[in-house]
C-alpha cells in the first residue's frame, strides 16, 4: 500500500523540486509530495506529522500538508478514513474524548497549536468548527444559540449589536428567512437541516480566521446546499475554510485544494483541478470516478 | 381497500394481498400478545397497589388526627405552645426548625454535591472515578444513627469553636447572635443533614451529567469556550431538571430526617431565629415524644404533626414537579435530537 505513494511522491519531487519545502525551520522529516504544492507565504495552517488515536485505534497517521490562506481546502475520502478525526486535530478538539490522544504539530501562524504553553480555548476562538452531526443548545433559544459563542468572549455588547450580528449570521447560513420570526424558540425545535445552518450560523457569529466544516451540508437540499457553498466560497475571499465531504461534485465545486485520504493516510493533495482531471495515485482516481469508497 | 381504485386489474391485486397475508401473516396471533397482556396486569395492578396503599396512609393520619384537629384546628400550625400538662397543642417551632436545617443542609449540599458530580462525571480519570463513585454511593447508605453519634462526638465540638469563632467576630450579624456555647443547635443540625444527602444528590447529579451527550458540552467549546463555561452554560442547563430531581430527593431525605438530628439538634421547643439556637423538628418530635404520650389529645397531636410533616413533603413535591415541568416545557421531544 504504500508503494504507489512512494511513487506519486517522488513524480512530484522532480516536478517541485526546486522549491523551498514550507517549514522546513521545524526540523520535521517533511513529505514533499504533500507539502509542497503550498507555497510557505501561503500557508496558513500547516498540518505536520499528525497521528491521531483513540485509546489504541491509530485514527490518523502520519499527514503531513498545508492550507492555503483565504482559500477552501476539501478533505475526501470513504467514510470512516479518518477524515473528521483529522478536522478535530486542527482545532484542539480531539483530545477532549476520553483515551484520544495527538501526535505530531500543527502551525498556525508559525505557532505549533500542540506546544504545551498554548492554551487551547484560544486555538479555538481562532479555529471555528461545524461538527458533523447538528448539536444545537437545547436550553437555548435560536437567536441564544446563535449567539452562545459571541457572548462568551465579548464583554458589554448592546443589545442591538447582539440582535445585528444574530441576523447576520442566521442570514449567511440561509436560515434567516425560515426562522426570523420565531428566533425565541428552542433551537432543537427546528428540522435537522435547520439545525445544520444553525450550527453553521453559530460558528459564523464569532468570526473565526480559520473554520473547519465537516459534512455541512449532509442534511440539506440542493437549494439550501447551494447557498452553503456560496457561503463557503464568499468565506474564502476573508477566511481560510477545510471542508470534509462525500460529495465530489461539491469538492469540485468549492474548493481550490483537494486532499484524498484512506484508512487513516493522506494519499494525495493538490490544486483540486488536478486531482479530479489528473489524479496521480490510481487510488485517488478509483475513489473520484467511484469505483470505491 | 377498494382494489380497483388503484387502477389495477382487480383479479391480480387481489392475489397479491391474499399471498401476502398468508406467507408473512401480519395478523396477530394470541400467542405473542399473551406476555404483554399479562405483564400489563401486573405492572397495573402494582400501581393501583401502590395508589391504595398511599391512600390509607393519609386515611390514617386524617383519622388519627381527627382530635387534635377539632380541638386546636388550623391554628395549630401557627401557634407555639407544646403542653403536655396543660394539654395545649400547636407546632410551629418545629415547623420552622425543620425547615430551617432542612434548607439550610441545602445551601451547603448543594454547591458541595454539584461539584463532586461534575467532577466524577467529567474530570476525574478513571482510577480515581471508580473507586470515588464507590464511596459516595456507599455514604448514602450509613445508618443516620451512626452519622448521628460521630455528629455528637466529633462534628459537634467542632462546631462550637467554628460557632465561638463567628460570634467574636460577626455576632453583630442577627444570624449568628444566639448562644454559642452548646454546639448542638441549627448549624450542627443543618451541617449533619448536608452530610446525609450530599452521597443522594452528587449520585443522582454525576448520573445525570453524564447522559448529557458530550457534543454538548464540544459544541461550545468549539466556540471558544472555558471548560468552566461549557459546564455551567451547557451540561448543567441540559441536565437541569434531573439535577433539580436530586435536589428534592435531597430535600425530602432532610425534611423527614429523624435520628441524627435529633442527635445534634439540642430539641428546644423554641422559634429559632439564630444558626446557633437550639432546634426542635417535626420528625424528631413524634419519634421522642411519642411513647411518653399518656392522653388521648397528646397522641392525636402527634399524628396531627405528622399530618403537617407529610403535606409539607407532598407540597415540595408539587413545586419541583411544577418547576420541572416549566423547565421542560419549551423542550418536548426535541430534546432527543439534539
Ligand atoms: N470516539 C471514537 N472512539 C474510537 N474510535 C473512533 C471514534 N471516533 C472515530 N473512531 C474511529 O476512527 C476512524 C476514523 O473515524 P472518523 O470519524 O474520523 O471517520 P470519517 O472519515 O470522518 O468518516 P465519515 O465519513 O463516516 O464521517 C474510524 O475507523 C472510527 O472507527
Ligand atoms: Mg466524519
Amino acid at each position: 500500500m504504500a508503494q504507489p505513494q512512494a511513487t506519486g511522491q517522488q513524480q512530484t519531487e522532480r516536478t517541485n523540486g526546486a522549491q523551498p519545502v514550507n517549514g522546513m525551520q521545524f526540523g520535521i522529516d517533511v513529505k514533499p509530495g504533500m507539502i509542497d504544492v503550498v507555497p510557505d507565504e501561503e500557508a496558513r495552517l500547516i498540518v505536520r506529522n499528525v497521528h491521531a488515536y483513540y485509546g489504541e485505534a491509530h485514527a490518523v497517521k502520519d499527514i503531513t500538508f498545508a492550507m492555503r490562506s483565504r482559500k477552501v481546502t476539501a478533505i475526501i475520502g470513504p467514510s470512516g478514513c479518518g477524515k473528521s478525526t483529522l478536522l478535530r486535530c486542527m482545532n484542539r478538539m480531539h483530545e477532549e474524548q476520553r483515551a484520544a490522544r495527538v501526535e505530531g504539530q500543527i502551525i498556525l501562524d508559525g505557532e505549533n497549536i500542540y506546544d504545551r504553553s498554548v492554551d487551547p480555548v484560544l486555538v479555538r476562538r481562532r479555529i471555528g468548527m461545524v461538527f458533523q452531526k447538528p448539536n444545537p443548545f437545547p436550553t437555548m433559544s435560536i437567536a441564544d444559540n446563535v449567539l452562545a459563542g459571541y457572548k462568551l468572549n465579548r464583554v458589554r455588547a448592546g443589545k442591538g449589536d447582539l440582535a445585528e450580528r444574530c441576523e447576520v449570521a442566521l442570514r449567511r447560513a440561509a436560515l434567516w428567512d425560515e426562522v426570523k420570526d420565531q428566533l425565541n424558540r428552542p433551537g432543537t425545535d427546528l428540522s435537522g437541516g435547520q439545525q445544520q445552518r444553525l450550527c453553521i450560523a453559530r460558528s459564523l457569529a464569532v468570526d473565526p480566521e480559520i473554520l473547519l466544516m465537516d459534512e455541512p451540508c449532509s442534511a440539506l437540499d440542493p437549494l439550501a446546499t447551494a447557498r452553503i457553498e456560496d457561503l463557503v466560497k464568499e468565506l474564502s475571499q476573508e477566511i481560510t475554510v477545510v471542508i470534509v465531504t462525500h460529495n465530489m461534485q461539491q469538492a469540485a465545486r468549492v474548493s481550490d485544494m483537494t486532499a484524498f485520504m484512506l484508512l487513516g493516510r493522506m494519499i494525495e493533495y493538490g490544486p483540486t483541478t488536478d486531482m479530479f482531471t489528473t489524479p496521480r495515485d490510481e487510488r485517488t482516481e478509483a475513489y473520484i470516478t467511484g469505483r470505491f469508497g | 381497500m377498494e382494489v380497483g381504485d388503484m387502477g389495477l386489474p382487480k383479479p391480480v391485486a387481489r392475489e397479491s394481498v391474499e399471498s401476502l397475508r398468508s406467507s408473512k401473516s401480519l395478523t396477530p396471533t394470541r400467542r405473542s400478545h399473551l406476555s404483554d397482556r399479562i405483564f400489563f396486569h401486573v405492572t397495573r395492578s402494582l400501581a393501583v397497589l401502590v395508589l391504595i396503599l398511599s391512600l390509607l396512609l393519609v386515611f390514617e393520619l386524617l383519622r388519627g388526627s381527627a382530635e387534635a384537629r377539632a380541638e386546636f384546628g388550623i391554628g395549630f400550625i401557627w401557634g407555639t405552645t407544646w403542653d403536655p400538662v396543660a394539654e395545649q397543642f400547636s407546632t410551629l417551632p418545629t415547623i420552622t426548625g425543620t425547615l430551617a436545617k432542612a434548607f439550610l443542609s441545602l445551601l451547603i449540599a448543594v454547591p458541595v454535591s454539584l461539584g463532586t458530580a461534575i467532577f466524577l462525571a467529567i474530570y476525574a480519570p478513571r482510577w480515581i472515578r471508580t473507586p470515588l463513585s464507590y464511596i459516595v454511593e456507599s455514604l448514602a447508605s450509613i445508618p443516620s444513627v451512626i452519622i448521628g453519634l460521630w455528629g455528637l462526638f466529633i462534628m459537634v465540638p467542632v462546631v462550637r469553636v467554628l460557632q465561638i469563632w463567628l460570634k467574636d467576630n460577626f455576632g453583630w450579624f442577627p444570624l449568628f447572635s444566639g448562644p454559642a456555647i452548646f454546639g448542638v443547635g441549627v448549624l450542627a443540625a443543618g451541617i449533619i443533614l448536608a452530610i446525609m444527602i450530599t452521597p443522594i444528590i452528587a449520585a443522582i447529579s454525576r448520573d445525570v451529567i453524564r447522559t448529557v451527550p458530550r457534543a454538548q458540552m464540544e459544541g461550545l467549546l468549539a466556540l471558544g469556550a472555558t471548560r468552566w463555561e461549557a459546564i455551567w452554560k451547557v451540561v448543567l442547563p441540559y441536565g437541569r431538571a434531573g439535577i433539580i430531581g436530586a435536589v428534592i430527593l435531597g430535600l425530602g431525605r432532610a425534611v423527614g430526617e429523624t435520628m441524627a438530628v435529633t442527635m445534634v439538634g439540642g430539641n428546644a421547643f423554641k422559634l429559632v431565629t439564630s444558626l446557633f439556637d437550639p432546634v426542635h423538628s417535626m420528625a424528631s418530635q413524634i419519634a421522642s415524644e411519642f411513647t411518653e404520650a399518656d392522653s388521648n389529645l397528646y397522641v392525636s397531636s402527634l399524628i396531627y404533626v405528622g399530618l403537617v410533616l407529610f403535606a409539607i413533603t407532598v407540597v415540595i413535591e408539587i413545586v419541583a414537579q411544577l418547576m420541572i415541568w416549566r423547565i421542560t416545557k419549551g423542550q418536548g421531544e426535541a430534546r432527543h435530537q439534539a
